[in-house]
Protein backbone atom coordinates (compact mmCIF):
# COMPACT_ATOMS: atom_id res chain seq x y z
CA UNK A 1 0.00 0.00 0.00
CA UNK A 2 1.42 3.36 -1.01
CA UNK A 3 0.71 6.28 1.31
CA UNK A 4 0.12 9.91 0.53
CA UNK A 5 -0.21 12.43 3.35
CA UNK A 6 -3.29 14.62 3.19
CA UNK A 7 -2.50 17.95 4.90
CA UNK A 8 -5.90 17.80 6.64
CA UNK A 9 -6.41 14.07 7.29
CA UNK A 10 -2.88 12.70 7.61
CA UNK A 11 -1.35 9.67 5.85
CA UNK A 12 -3.87 7.71 3.74
CA UNK A 13 -3.82 4.96 1.17
CA UNK A 14 -3.06 6.53 -2.21
CA UNK A 15 -6.18 4.86 -3.63
CA UNK A 16 -8.18 7.46 -1.65
CA UNK A 17 -6.69 10.18 -3.84
CA UNK A 18 -7.37 11.39 -7.34
CA UNK A 19 -4.52 12.69 -9.50
CA UNK A 20 -5.37 16.02 -11.11
CA UNK A 21 -2.17 16.60 -13.08
CA UNK A 22 0.87 18.84 -12.80
CA UNK A 23 0.75 22.40 -11.47
CA UNK A 24 1.00 24.36 -14.68
CA UNK A 25 3.40 27.21 -15.28
CA UNK A 26 1.34 28.50 -18.19
CA UNK A 27 -1.81 30.51 -17.53
CA UNK A 28 -4.87 29.48 -19.58
CA UNK A 29 -6.35 32.97 -19.09
CA UNK A 30 -3.51 34.56 -21.06
CA UNK A 31 -4.21 34.20 -24.81
CA UNK A 32 -0.52 33.83 -25.69
CA UNK A 33 -0.17 31.02 -23.17
CA UNK A 34 -3.43 29.21 -23.95
CA UNK A 35 -2.01 26.49 -26.23
CA UNK A 36 0.84 25.88 -23.85
CA UNK A 37 -1.59 25.60 -20.92
CA UNK A 38 -3.90 23.24 -22.82
CA UNK A 39 -1.46 20.86 -24.47
CA UNK A 40 2.10 21.29 -23.23
CA UNK A 41 1.91 19.89 -19.72
CA UNK A 42 4.90 19.57 -17.43
CA UNK A 43 6.63 16.21 -17.83
CA UNK A 44 10.02 16.38 -16.10
CA UNK A 45 12.36 13.58 -15.10
CA UNK A 46 12.62 14.80 -11.55
CA UNK A 47 10.59 16.58 -8.90
CA UNK A 48 7.20 17.75 -10.11
CA UNK A 49 4.56 19.81 -8.31
CA UNK A 50 1.13 18.35 -8.92
CA UNK A 51 -2.50 18.62 -7.92
CA UNK A 52 -4.18 15.81 -5.98
CA UNK A 53 -7.59 15.49 -4.35
CA UNK A 54 -8.38 13.46 -1.25
CA UNK A 55 -11.76 12.19 -2.45
CA UNK A 56 -13.51 11.32 0.86
CA UNK A 57 -12.94 14.80 2.29
CA UNK A 58 -12.71 16.69 -1.02
CA UNK A 59 -9.40 18.23 0.05
CA UNK A 60 -7.43 19.57 -2.91
CA UNK A 61 -3.70 19.62 -2.24
CA UNK A 62 -0.32 19.95 -3.87
CA UNK A 63 2.26 17.17 -3.75
CA UNK A 64 5.91 17.35 -4.69
CA UNK A 65 6.84 13.99 -6.16
CA UNK A 66 9.87 12.64 -7.99
CA UNK A 67 8.75 11.22 -11.34
CA UNK A 68 11.54 8.64 -11.55
CA UNK A 69 11.74 7.32 -7.98
CA UNK A 70 8.01 7.93 -7.30
CA UNK A 71 9.01 9.30 -3.88
CA UNK A 72 6.61 11.88 -2.42
CA UNK A 73 8.71 14.66 -0.91
CA UNK A 74 6.03 17.00 0.48
CA UNK A 75 2.30 17.62 0.50
CA UNK A 76 0.59 20.87 1.46
CA UNK A 77 -2.53 22.94 0.89
CA UNK A 78 -2.29 25.14 -2.24
CA UNK A 79 -1.72 28.44 -0.49
CA UNK A 80 0.28 27.14 2.44
CA UNK A 81 3.63 26.00 1.13
CA UNK A 82 5.86 25.19 4.11
CA UNK A 83 9.02 27.27 4.38
CA UNK B 1 8.12 -20.80 -47.47
CA UNK B 2 7.45 -24.61 -47.35
CA UNK B 3 9.99 -25.29 -50.13
CA UNK B 4 12.71 -23.25 -48.46
CA UNK B 5 11.92 -25.01 -45.20
CA UNK B 6 12.41 -28.38 -46.91
CA UNK B 7 15.72 -27.22 -48.39
CA UNK B 8 16.79 -25.98 -44.97
CA UNK B 9 15.84 -29.29 -43.37
CA UNK B 10 17.71 -31.44 -45.92
CA UNK B 11 20.90 -29.40 -46.03
CA UNK B 12 23.58 -31.19 -44.08
CA UNK B 13 25.91 -28.28 -43.36
CA UNK B 14 23.83 -25.32 -42.29
CA UNK B 15 25.78 -22.24 -41.25
CA UNK B 16 23.80 -20.35 -38.63
CA UNK B 17 23.35 -16.68 -39.46
CA UNK B 18 23.40 -13.78 -37.08
CA UNK B 19 20.05 -11.95 -36.90
CA UNK B 20 21.33 -8.83 -35.20
CA UNK B 21 24.28 -7.18 -36.92
CA UNK B 22 27.28 -6.53 -34.65
CA UNK B 23 27.90 -2.95 -33.50
CA UNK B 24 30.74 -1.45 -35.59
CA UNK B 25 32.80 1.64 -34.78
CA UNK B 26 30.93 4.89 -35.40
CA UNK B 27 31.75 6.60 -38.67
CA UNK B 28 32.34 10.35 -38.74
CA UNK B 29 29.15 11.07 -40.62
CA UNK B 30 25.90 9.50 -41.80
CA UNK B 31 23.24 10.53 -44.25
CA UNK B 32 20.56 9.57 -41.74
CA UNK B 33 20.84 8.98 -38.01
CA UNK B 34 17.90 7.25 -36.39
CA UNK B 35 17.69 7.77 -32.64
CA UNK B 36 16.03 4.76 -31.06
CA UNK B 37 16.63 1.11 -31.97
CA UNK B 38 13.12 -0.07 -31.31
CA UNK B 39 10.65 -1.37 -33.88
CA UNK B 40 9.89 2.04 -35.39
CA UNK B 41 13.55 3.03 -35.79
CA UNK B 42 14.55 -0.36 -37.20
CA UNK B 43 11.60 -0.40 -39.60
CA UNK B 44 12.58 3.06 -40.84
CA UNK B 45 16.18 1.87 -41.32
CA UNK B 46 14.90 -1.15 -43.26
CA UNK B 47 12.75 0.94 -45.62
CA UNK B 48 15.47 3.58 -46.08
CA UNK B 49 18.06 1.00 -47.12
CA UNK B 50 15.88 -1.55 -48.93
CA UNK B 51 13.34 0.66 -50.67
CA UNK B 52 14.91 4.10 -51.00
CA UNK B 53 18.51 3.01 -51.45
CA UNK B 54 19.81 5.20 -48.61
CA UNK B 55 22.43 2.97 -47.04
CA UNK B 56 24.57 5.31 -45.00
CA UNK B 57 22.22 4.99 -42.04
CA UNK B 58 22.99 4.56 -38.34
CA UNK B 59 20.47 3.46 -35.74
CA UNK B 60 21.54 4.58 -32.25
CA UNK B 61 20.13 2.58 -29.36
CA UNK B 62 20.82 3.56 -25.75
CA UNK B 63 20.25 0.05 -24.41
CA UNK B 64 19.92 -3.15 -26.38
CA UNK B 65 18.09 -3.71 -29.64
CA UNK B 66 14.31 -3.45 -29.31
CA UNK B 67 14.54 -3.74 -25.53
CA UNK B 68 12.21 -0.85 -24.71
CA UNK B 69 8.54 -0.65 -25.53
CA UNK B 70 8.99 -2.98 -28.52
CA UNK B 71 9.68 -5.74 -26.00
CA UNK B 72 7.04 -4.57 -23.54
CA UNK B 73 3.83 -4.19 -25.53
CA UNK B 74 1.09 -6.78 -25.72
CA UNK B 75 1.39 -7.26 -29.52
CA UNK B 76 -2.12 -6.19 -30.54
CA UNK B 77 -2.57 -5.30 -34.21
CA UNK B 78 -5.81 -3.62 -35.31
CA UNK B 79 -7.27 -0.72 -37.26
CA UNK B 80 -10.62 -0.18 -35.51
CA UNK B 81 -10.18 3.52 -34.85
CA UNK B 82 -12.70 6.36 -34.89
CA UNK B 83 -11.40 9.05 -37.21
CA UNK B 84 -10.92 8.63 -40.95
CA UNK B 85 -7.28 9.76 -40.68
CA UNK B 86 -6.40 7.11 -38.11
CA UNK B 87 -8.30 4.24 -39.80
CA UNK B 88 -6.54 4.97 -43.10
CA UNK B 89 -3.12 4.92 -41.42
CA UNK B 90 -3.61 1.83 -39.24
CA UNK B 91 -5.29 -0.11 -42.04
CA UNK B 92 -2.09 0.27 -44.05
CA UNK B 93 -0.23 -0.95 -40.95
CA UNK B 94 -2.34 -4.12 -40.68
CA UNK B 95 -1.82 -4.82 -44.40
CA UNK B 96 1.96 -4.59 -43.94
CA UNK B 97 1.76 -7.15 -41.14
CA UNK B 98 -0.16 -9.48 -43.47
CA UNK B 99 2.85 -9.77 -45.79
CA UNK B 100 5.64 -9.16 -43.28
CA UNK B 101 6.83 -12.76 -42.82
CA UNK B 102 7.13 -13.13 -46.60
CA UNK B 103 8.69 -9.69 -47.14
CA UNK B 104 11.33 -10.24 -44.47
CA UNK B 105 11.84 -13.98 -44.99
CA UNK B 106 11.44 -14.14 -41.26
CA UNK B 107 8.52 -15.73 -39.43
CA UNK B 108 6.93 -12.99 -37.33
CA UNK B 109 4.12 -15.37 -36.34
CA UNK B 110 1.39 -13.03 -37.53
CA UNK B 111 -1.91 -14.46 -36.39
CA UNK B 112 -4.93 -12.62 -37.75
CA UNK B 113 -7.51 -14.06 -35.42
CA UNK B 114 -9.76 -11.04 -34.93
CA UNK B 115 -10.44 -8.70 -32.04
CA UNK B 116 -13.68 -8.51 -30.08
CA UNK B 117 -14.37 -5.42 -27.97
CA UNK B 118 -17.26 -5.89 -25.55
CA UNK B 119 -20.07 -3.41 -25.02
CA UNK B 120 -21.57 -3.35 -21.54
CA UNK B 121 -24.00 -0.53 -22.23
CA UNK B 122 -26.24 0.93 -24.95
CA UNK B 123 -24.01 4.00 -25.06
CA UNK B 124 -20.95 1.89 -25.86
CA UNK B 125 -22.89 0.05 -28.56
CA UNK B 126 -23.78 3.37 -30.19
CA UNK B 127 -20.14 4.42 -30.23
CA UNK B 128 -19.27 1.02 -31.73
CA UNK B 129 -21.73 1.63 -34.57
CA UNK B 130 -19.89 4.85 -35.30
CA UNK B 131 -16.53 3.08 -35.39
CA UNK B 132 -17.91 0.18 -37.47
CA UNK B 133 -19.41 2.50 -40.09
CA UNK B 134 -16.20 4.50 -40.34
CA UNK B 135 -14.18 1.29 -40.63
CA UNK B 136 -16.45 -0.16 -43.34
CA UNK B 137 -16.32 3.12 -45.23
CA UNK B 138 -12.53 2.87 -45.21
CA UNK B 139 -12.59 -0.82 -46.22
CA UNK B 140 -11.64 -2.66 -43.04
CA UNK B 141 -13.45 -5.76 -41.84
CA UNK B 142 -15.42 -4.55 -38.85
CA UNK B 143 -19.00 -4.91 -37.59
CA UNK B 144 -21.20 -4.59 -34.53
CA UNK B 145 -22.33 -8.01 -33.33
CA UNK B 146 -25.08 -9.17 -30.96
CA UNK B 147 -24.76 -11.28 -27.81
CA UNK B 148 -25.39 -14.53 -29.69
CA UNK B 149 -22.46 -13.83 -32.02
CA UNK B 150 -20.27 -12.85 -29.05
CA UNK B 151 -21.07 -16.25 -27.57
CA UNK B 152 -20.11 -18.02 -30.78
CA UNK B 153 -16.89 -16.05 -31.15
CA UNK B 154 -15.86 -16.60 -27.55
CA UNK B 155 -17.73 -19.55 -26.01
CA UNK B 156 -15.95 -19.41 -22.64
CA UNK B 157 -16.76 -15.78 -21.94
CA UNK B 158 -18.85 -14.87 -18.89
CA UNK B 159 -21.68 -12.77 -20.34
CA UNK B 160 -22.91 -11.74 -16.87
CA UNK B 161 -26.49 -11.49 -18.16
CA UNK B 162 -28.37 -9.05 -15.98
CA UNK B 163 -25.29 -8.33 -13.90
CA UNK B 164 -23.10 -5.33 -13.36
CA UNK B 165 -21.05 -5.81 -16.53
CA UNK B 166 -23.67 -7.46 -18.72
CA UNK B 167 -22.38 -8.06 -22.25
CA UNK B 168 -24.83 -6.38 -24.63
CA UNK B 169 -22.90 -6.92 -27.83
CA UNK B 170 -19.52 -6.19 -29.26
CA UNK B 171 -17.37 -4.74 -31.98
CA UNK B 172 -15.91 -7.55 -34.09
CA UNK B 173 -12.79 -6.58 -35.99
CA UNK B 174 -11.84 -9.56 -38.14
CA UNK B 175 -8.63 -7.88 -39.36
CA UNK B 176 -7.20 -7.66 -35.83
CA UNK B 177 -4.42 -9.97 -34.70
CA UNK B 178 -1.06 -10.39 -33.03
CA UNK B 179 2.54 -10.91 -34.14
CA UNK B 180 5.82 -11.78 -32.46
CA UNK B 181 7.29 -8.39 -31.53
CA UNK B 182 10.91 -9.58 -31.14
CA UNK B 183 10.87 -11.41 -34.47
CA UNK B 184 9.64 -8.28 -36.21
CA UNK B 185 12.51 -6.23 -34.75
CA UNK B 186 15.11 -8.89 -35.58
CA UNK B 187 13.79 -9.22 -39.12
CA UNK B 188 14.03 -5.47 -39.73
CA UNK B 189 17.47 -5.28 -38.09
CA UNK B 190 18.83 -8.14 -40.16
CA UNK B 191 17.65 -6.69 -43.46
CA UNK B 192 18.70 -3.13 -42.61
CA UNK B 193 22.12 -4.47 -41.63
CA UNK B 194 22.46 -6.52 -44.81
CA UNK B 195 22.07 -3.35 -46.92
CA UNK B 196 24.65 -1.29 -45.09
CA UNK B 197 22.56 0.11 -42.23
CA UNK B 198 24.51 0.15 -38.97
CA UNK B 199 22.88 -0.69 -35.68
CA UNK B 200 24.75 0.75 -32.73
CA UNK B 201 23.64 -0.72 -29.42
CA UNK B 202 24.68 0.87 -26.11
CA UNK B 203 24.99 4.18 -27.90
CA UNK B 204 23.25 7.00 -26.08
CA UNK B 205 22.58 10.40 -27.57
CA UNK B 206 23.83 13.09 -25.18
CA UNK B 207 23.18 16.25 -27.18
CA UNK B 208 23.02 18.02 -30.53
CA UNK B 209 25.00 20.67 -32.34
CA UNK B 210 22.90 23.00 -34.44
CA UNK B 211 23.46 25.66 -37.04
CA UNK B 212 20.42 27.81 -37.69
CA UNK B 213 17.39 25.55 -38.01
CA UNK B 214 19.39 22.39 -38.75
CA UNK B 215 21.04 19.74 -36.65
CA UNK B 216 24.64 19.35 -37.83
CA UNK B 217 26.03 16.87 -35.33
CA UNK B 218 24.71 14.29 -32.88
CA UNK B 219 26.77 13.85 -29.73
CA UNK B 220 26.82 10.37 -28.24
CA UNK B 221 28.65 8.54 -25.47
CA UNK B 222 30.82 7.03 -28.23
CA UNK B 223 31.70 10.20 -30.08
CA UNK B 224 30.18 12.93 -32.22
CA UNK B 225 28.67 12.25 -35.66
CA UNK B 226 27.95 14.66 -38.49
CA UNK B 227 24.43 14.07 -39.84
CA UNK B 228 22.39 14.79 -42.92
CA UNK B 229 19.03 14.04 -41.38
CA UNK B 230 17.80 12.80 -38.02
CA UNK B 231 14.77 10.69 -37.12
CA UNK B 232 13.72 10.55 -33.50
CA UNK B 233 11.77 7.46 -32.32
CA UNK B 234 12.61 6.82 -28.68
CA UNK B 235 9.37 5.76 -26.98
CA UNK B 236 9.11 6.93 -23.38
CA UNK B 237 12.06 9.33 -23.68
CA UNK B 238 10.74 11.32 -26.63
CA UNK B 239 10.10 14.43 -24.53
CA UNK B 240 13.64 14.43 -23.13
CA UNK B 241 15.46 13.77 -26.43
CA UNK B 242 13.40 16.39 -28.27
CA UNK B 243 14.19 18.88 -25.50
CA UNK B 244 17.91 18.36 -26.18
CA UNK B 245 17.20 19.50 -29.75
CA UNK B 246 15.25 22.47 -28.40
CA UNK B 247 11.85 21.05 -29.37
CA UNK B 248 8.96 20.97 -26.92
CA UNK B 249 6.51 18.11 -27.28
CA UNK B 250 2.96 17.88 -25.88
CA UNK B 251 3.76 14.63 -24.10
CA UNK B 252 3.19 13.24 -20.61
CA UNK B 253 4.64 9.90 -19.53
CA UNK B 254 2.69 7.16 -17.79
CA UNK B 255 3.68 3.55 -17.05
CA UNK B 256 1.62 0.85 -18.73
CA UNK B 257 1.62 -2.51 -16.98
CA UNK B 258 0.81 -5.96 -18.30
CA UNK B 259 1.24 -9.56 -17.22
CA UNK B 260 1.00 -13.17 -18.39
CA UNK B 261 -0.27 -16.32 -16.72
CA UNK B 262 1.25 -19.76 -16.76
CA UNK B 263 0.62 -21.61 -20.06
CA UNK B 264 -2.83 -23.17 -20.45
CA UNK B 265 -4.42 -25.35 -23.09
CA UNK B 266 -5.81 -23.24 -25.94
CA UNK B 267 -9.24 -21.85 -25.03
CA UNK B 268 -9.17 -18.34 -26.48
CA UNK B 269 -8.54 -17.98 -30.20
CA UNK B 270 -9.45 -14.28 -30.53
CA UNK B 271 -8.41 -11.06 -28.80
CA UNK B 272 -10.96 -9.91 -26.22
CA UNK B 273 -11.12 -6.48 -24.65
CA UNK B 274 -13.55 -4.68 -22.42
CA UNK B 275 -13.52 -0.90 -22.13
CA UNK B 276 -15.65 -0.99 -18.96
CA UNK B 277 -13.31 -3.35 -17.16
CA UNK B 278 -10.17 -1.69 -18.62
CA UNK B 279 -8.85 -5.15 -19.40
CA UNK B 280 -7.92 -7.07 -22.51
CA UNK B 281 -6.82 -10.66 -22.95
CA UNK B 282 -5.17 -12.73 -25.61
CA UNK B 283 -3.75 -16.23 -25.45
CA UNK B 284 -0.24 -16.48 -26.84
CA UNK B 285 0.93 -19.32 -29.07
CA UNK B 286 2.69 -20.72 -25.98
CA UNK B 287 -0.65 -20.87 -24.16
CA UNK B 288 0.05 -18.02 -21.75
CA UNK B 289 -2.81 -15.60 -21.24
CA UNK B 290 -1.52 -12.07 -21.82
CA UNK B 291 -3.50 -9.52 -19.78
CA UNK B 292 -3.27 -5.80 -20.38
CA UNK B 293 -5.24 -2.73 -19.43
CA UNK B 294 -5.08 1.03 -19.01
CA UNK B 295 -2.07 3.06 -17.92
CA UNK B 296 -1.21 4.03 -14.36
CA UNK B 297 -3.28 6.86 -12.89
CA UNK B 298 -0.42 9.34 -12.49
CA UNK B 299 2.67 10.50 -14.39
CA UNK B 300 5.79 8.46 -13.81
CA UNK B 301 8.96 7.53 -15.70
CA UNK B 302 9.74 4.28 -13.93
CA UNK B 303 8.88 0.74 -14.97
CA UNK B 304 8.15 -0.49 -11.47
CA UNK B 305 5.24 -2.78 -10.71
CA UNK B 306 2.28 -1.91 -8.50
CA UNK B 307 -0.04 -4.29 -6.73
CA UNK B 308 -3.18 -2.25 -7.36
CA UNK B 309 -2.79 -2.33 -11.15
CA UNK B 310 -2.14 -6.08 -11.02
CA UNK B 311 -5.22 -6.60 -8.87
CA UNK B 312 -7.24 -4.48 -11.24
CA UNK B 313 -6.13 -6.50 -14.29
CA UNK B 314 -6.73 -9.78 -12.45
CA UNK B 315 -10.20 -8.62 -11.43
CA UNK B 316 -11.11 -7.77 -15.02
CA UNK B 317 -9.72 -11.06 -16.32
CA UNK B 318 -11.59 -13.06 -13.68
CA UNK B 319 -14.80 -11.26 -14.45
CA UNK B 320 -14.59 -12.22 -18.12
CA UNK B 321 -13.19 -15.72 -17.51
CA UNK B 322 -14.00 -16.81 -13.93
CA UNK B 323 -12.36 -20.22 -14.43
CA UNK B 324 -8.93 -18.51 -14.44
CA UNK B 325 -9.16 -18.01 -10.66
CA UNK B 326 -6.49 -20.55 -9.72
CA UNK B 327 -4.14 -19.78 -12.57
CA UNK B 328 -0.76 -18.43 -11.54
CA UNK B 329 0.89 -15.33 -12.90
CA UNK B 330 4.16 -16.11 -14.61
CA UNK B 331 5.62 -12.65 -15.07
CA UNK B 332 4.70 -8.98 -15.25
CA UNK B 333 6.30 -5.84 -16.64
CA UNK B 334 5.72 -2.20 -17.47
CA UNK B 335 6.70 0.19 -20.21
CA UNK B 336 6.72 3.99 -20.29
CA UNK B 337 4.17 5.44 -22.67
CA UNK B 338 4.42 8.93 -24.15
CA UNK B 339 0.85 10.16 -24.17
CA UNK B 340 -0.32 13.08 -26.31
CA UNK B 341 -3.40 15.18 -25.46
CA UNK B 342 -5.44 13.67 -28.32
CA UNK B 343 -4.27 10.03 -27.99
CA UNK B 344 -2.74 10.15 -31.45
CA UNK B 345 0.91 10.03 -32.45
CA UNK B 346 3.10 12.87 -33.69
CA UNK B 347 4.75 12.10 -37.04
CA UNK B 348 6.49 14.21 -39.60
CA UNK B 349 8.24 17.57 -39.48
CA UNK B 350 9.65 19.33 -36.44
CA UNK B 351 10.61 23.00 -36.07
CA UNK B 352 14.09 21.95 -37.30
CA UNK B 353 14.54 21.44 -41.06
CA UNK B 354 16.35 18.07 -40.98
CA UNK B 355 14.92 16.63 -37.77
CA UNK B 356 11.91 14.32 -38.11
CA UNK B 357 9.59 13.09 -35.38
CA UNK B 358 8.00 9.68 -34.86
CA UNK B 359 6.73 9.93 -31.30
CA UNK B 360 3.74 10.27 -28.99
CA UNK B 361 2.89 6.62 -29.50
CA UNK B 362 1.49 6.19 -26.01
CA UNK B 363 -0.11 2.80 -25.63
CA UNK B 364 -0.73 2.09 -29.33
CA UNK B 365 2.68 2.04 -31.04
CA UNK B 366 3.33 -1.62 -31.83
CA UNK B 367 0.61 -2.01 -34.47
CA UNK B 368 1.99 1.00 -36.32
CA UNK B 369 5.60 -0.21 -36.48
CA UNK B 370 5.74 -1.21 -40.17
CA UNK B 371 3.63 1.65 -41.50
CA UNK B 372 5.34 4.30 -39.38
CA UNK B 373 8.74 2.97 -40.50
CA UNK B 374 7.67 2.87 -44.13
CA UNK B 375 6.12 6.33 -44.18
CA UNK B 376 8.82 8.02 -42.08
CA UNK B 377 11.47 6.55 -44.40
CA UNK B 378 9.52 7.94 -47.35
CA UNK B 379 9.38 11.34 -45.62
CA UNK B 380 13.14 11.38 -45.03
CA UNK B 381 14.01 10.08 -48.49
CA UNK B 382 11.80 12.53 -50.39
CA UNK B 383 11.86 15.42 -47.92
CA UNK B 384 8.08 15.58 -48.23
CA UNK B 385 5.50 14.43 -45.67
CA UNK B 386 3.06 12.00 -47.37
CA UNK B 387 -0.65 12.77 -47.17
CA UNK B 388 -1.36 9.83 -44.86
CA UNK B 389 0.93 11.37 -42.21
CA UNK B 390 -0.18 15.00 -42.55
CA UNK B 391 -2.98 14.81 -39.95
CA UNK B 392 -0.41 13.69 -37.35
CA UNK B 393 1.80 16.76 -37.64
CA UNK B 394 3.05 18.43 -34.47
CA UNK B 395 1.52 21.72 -35.62
CA UNK B 396 -2.01 20.35 -35.14
CA UNK B 397 -1.88 21.45 -31.50
CA UNK B 398 -1.22 25.07 -32.51
CA UNK B 399 -4.18 25.05 -34.90
CA UNK B 400 -6.57 23.04 -32.67
CA UNK B 401 -6.85 20.35 -35.40
CA UNK B 402 -6.76 17.50 -32.92
CA UNK B 403 -7.57 13.84 -33.68
CA UNK B 404 -9.40 12.55 -30.66
CA UNK B 405 -8.85 8.79 -30.39
CA UNK B 406 -9.28 8.43 -26.65
CA UNK B 407 -12.22 6.04 -26.98
CA UNK B 408 -10.41 3.89 -29.54
CA UNK B 409 -7.45 2.88 -27.39
CA UNK B 410 -7.59 -0.82 -26.49
CA UNK B 411 -8.58 0.04 -22.93
CA UNK B 412 -9.56 3.67 -22.48
CA UNK B 413 -7.41 5.67 -20.12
Amino acid sequence: MKLLTCPVNGPRNITEFQYLGPVRAADAEQPEQLIEALFYAENPLGVMREWWRHTPSNTVLIAERHTVSDQILATYLPNRKPA
Amino acid sequence: MPFSLLKYGLRSRHVPFRDIPPTPDLKRSYDVVIIGGGGHGLAAAYYLSNVHGIRNVAVLEKGYLAGGNTARNTTTIRSNYMTEESVRFYKEGVELFETMSRDLGFNVMFSQRGQLTLAHSEATLRSFHLRAEMGKHMGTRIEVVDVQTVKELCPHLNLDLGGQHEVMGGLWHADGGTARHDAMAWGYARHAGARGGEIHQRTEVTGFEQAGDRVTHVRTNRGTIAVGQVLQAVGGLNGQVAAMAGIRLPIRCFPLQAMVTQPLKPFLDILVSSANLHTYLVQSSRGEVVIGGGSDPYQLASTRSTLDQKEHLAEGALHLFPFLHKVKLLRQWAGITDMTPDYSPIMGASPLKNYWLDCGWGTWGFKATPVAGKRMAETIATGRVPDVLKPFDLSRFDSFALLNEMGATAASH
